[in-house]
């Protein structure tokens, strides 16, 4: 047979586990080929099943995947598979081009677990910011104890405006408290009329920050948006995650606001 | 290349060709059906025309042999991973015009929309396709305003008449194998009219989806999803993974149906669901059936066969769902 089989997943070798949270952990793997930040790999479990999880971080022949423990796949990977190895396939998806928000300020808003498929974005930028002209990112997490990225966060802050808060504080928490839109006003943005915003998170939340983001002055049409779904295949065949003639496995997760404000469910 | 030929000479030549193939048609399944005294008609393998359920339209379509309800996709041990084996046989299919145009729906999503296929290439390219024509419009069909009433796009078509069967080949196998029988110019039977019209509207705004005309189906349908499953068109799934019980360490990969009415179709990450009014599903349904699907294959998706009219427990028509949809949206404009 001539056509090669886009079910087959590939062995890819854990090389470091990174513990975050209890229930959350980047698992670095082993990964030879083109990937952009936003893209997608279906995590397979022989037995277990399958999971979609964004690249949340790309390396030197490595990709980051921030998995977070919350059923039957991902459950298995935690008890099971810590230090062996994963089969994956893709990466699927579109991902962000980091050449549109290039020479611009960017604003880029994240929810909890949503930071993942933008952190490449934000490695991109913190690492390299002369190439944009000023970065903030502003994210929101449940409690301190749900706080991902902490070492990332560190070097972070040395180059871009990172604002970090959490919903819900407790004793000890010096931080910023609340949610993420209550911080959009203060942010230092000088022409929000040509700036670009990236919003990902809970359905919610990303409502209630666009709706803050036009409030200060952001246009549409400079808006990025990704979007989540329930995927059984990421190769537009299973149709689950097709919202009108947009399947969001091919067409996205990643969206210019122009367009992603008409996938209504 | 048309014939006049003998039912037993086409019994024969079935009988020759079933050595390399499977052939599938609508079967008569008696008193199988969902109620008392009443039969299903349903795909299944024959060795003789005689089996054939000809004279009424199929409650099941004949997608289940290029996408089976469960299919294998690999097997599992320990450390080794091993695609299911096709089929040994290719596969002859018996079905109606508007099921040919529903085999180009089921290839554009599995062979075009990303990725191809390999599972359906693999059973599609070795699958035949023989017409069964239409004397009559049957209940709920509504072909003529899809446009699917008439297909030349088939492998031959057959008609049998008592003794006697009508064949327009185009298929060579056939036309070696009936060399010597009387030619003879065969047109398909096909219907010019169906008692259920309906007219699609040309584009349905966002306005409409909130719309207080889908809450009547949310208060009627039981999210059964009978209409996706009878579907020629609907082409969804779910993957599975299963092990054995008497040996864990080995299991399987499968992909069976899924259906966007049913509970869970759209659960996510977080117990978000999308869709959870069954108003909501229809209008989802419905406009990827006459609306989503044109404006990204060029064609709407609907064949018309009306199987999902013919099977909802709740007696929802989707005849009259686009009809009513059309007079909105013409308020709406
Ligand atoms: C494009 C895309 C990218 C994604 N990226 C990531 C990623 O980077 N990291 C990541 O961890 N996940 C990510 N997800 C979500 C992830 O795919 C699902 O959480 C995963 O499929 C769960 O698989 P499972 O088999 O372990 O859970 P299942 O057994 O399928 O889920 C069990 C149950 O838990 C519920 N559930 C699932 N997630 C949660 C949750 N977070 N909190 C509470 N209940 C939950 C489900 O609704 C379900 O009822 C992504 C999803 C998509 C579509
Ligand atoms: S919809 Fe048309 S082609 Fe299909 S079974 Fe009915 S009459 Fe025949
Ligand atoms: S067959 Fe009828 S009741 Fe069942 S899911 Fe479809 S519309 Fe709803
Ligand atoms: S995930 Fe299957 S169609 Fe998009």
């Amino acid at each position: 047979m001539t056509v090669t089989n886009p079910y087959t997943p590939f062995l890819s070798k854990i090389t470091e586990v990174i513990k975050h949270t209890e229930i959350e952990y980047t698992f670095r793997m082993a990964y030879q080929g083109d990937v952009l930040p936003g893209q997608f790999f279906e995590v397979s479990l022989p037995k277990f099943g399958e999971a979609p999880i964004s690249v949340s971080g790309i390396g030197d022949g490595t990709v980051d995947l921030t998995i977070r423990k919350v059923g039957k796949v991902t459950n298995e990977i935690f008890e099971n598979y810590v230090g062996d190895s994963l089969f994956l396939r893709g990466p699927y998806g579109n991902g962000f081009d980091i050449d549109n928000y290039k020479g611009k300020e960017i604003l880029l808003v994240a929810g909890g677990t949503g930071l993942s498929p933008v952190k490449g974005i934000v490695d991109y930028f913190s690492a390299h910011p002369e190439d944009c002209q000023g970065f903030t990112l502003l994210v929101g997490f449940k409690s301190p104890k749900d706080v991902l990225f902490k070492k990332d966060f560190e070097k972070w802050e040395k180059n871009i405006n990172v604002i970090m808060t959490v919903d819900t504080p407790e004793d000890g928490y010096c931080g910023k408290c609340g949610l993420v839109t209550q911080y959009i006003p203060e942010i230092p943005i000088n022409h929000s009329d040509h700036a670009v915003g990236i919003v990902v998170g809970p359905p919610m939340m990303m409502k209630c920050t666009l709706t803050e983001l036009f409030n200060v002055g952001f246009k549409e049409e400079n808006i990025w948006i990704s979007q989540e779904r329930k995927m059984c295949c990421g190769i537009g065949k299973c149709g689950h995650c097709k919202i009108d003639d947009t399947y969001i496995c091919l067409d996205g997760p990643v969206f210019n606001y122009t367009k992603g404000k008409f996938l209504k469910d | 290349m048309g014939y006049q030929t003998t039912l037993a000479k086409m019994n024969a030549l079935f009988a020759d060709l079933s050595k390399d193939y499977v052939i599938y048609a609508p079967k008569r399944f008696v008193g199988d059906g969902t109620f008392v005294n009443i039969d299903t008609i349903r795909y299944g393998e024959i060795t003789d025309l005689a089996e054939i359920e000809f004279a009424e339209k199929s409650d099941y379509s004949f997608k289940e042999v290029l996408l089976p309800i469960s299919e294998t996709l690999f097997y599992f041990t320990e450390n080794e991973m091993k695609e299911a084996d096709a089929p040994k046989k290719g596969a002859i299919v018996f079905l109606r015009s508007c099921d040919l145009y529903g085999l180009k729906r089921l290839d554009t999503i599995y062979l075009e929309n990303g990725a191809v296929d390999t599972y359906y290439k693999r059973l599609r390219d070795h699958t035949k396709f023989i017409l069964m024509g239409c004397e009559n419009s049957f209940e709920n069909c509504f072909c003529v305003s899809m446009g699917t009433q008439k297909s030349n796009d088939y492998d031959a078509y057959i008609k049998v008449e008592g003794h006697t069967v009508l064949v327009d080949s185009h298929w060579d196998v056939l036309d070696t194998a009936l060399t010597g029988e009387a030619q003879t110019i065969v047109i398909a039977d096909s219907v010019t009219a169906n008692e259920t019209v309906v007219t699609i509207p040309e584009t349905v705004p966002q306005t409409l989806f909130e719309s207080p005309f889908w809450e009547d189906y949310g208060n009627r349908c039981i999210a059964c999803g009978r209409c996706n499953f009878v579907c020629p068109t609907c082409t969804c799934f779910t993957m599975q993974d299963i092990f054995y019980t008497d040996n864990g360490k080995a299991g399987e990969r499968r992909r069976v149906w899924a259906s966007c009415h049913v509970d869970g179709y759209t659960d996510m990450a977080g117990g978000h669901a999308f869709r959870n009014d069954k108003g909501q599903r229809m209008r989802f349904k419905v406009l990827h059936k006459i609306n989503d699907y044109k404006r990204r294959f060029g064609s709407h998706m609907c064949i018309g066969c009306g199987r999902c009219d013919d099977v909802c427990p709740e007696y929802i028509s989707f005849a009259n769902c686009i009809n009513e949809l059309n007079t909105l949206t013409k308020e709406e404009i």
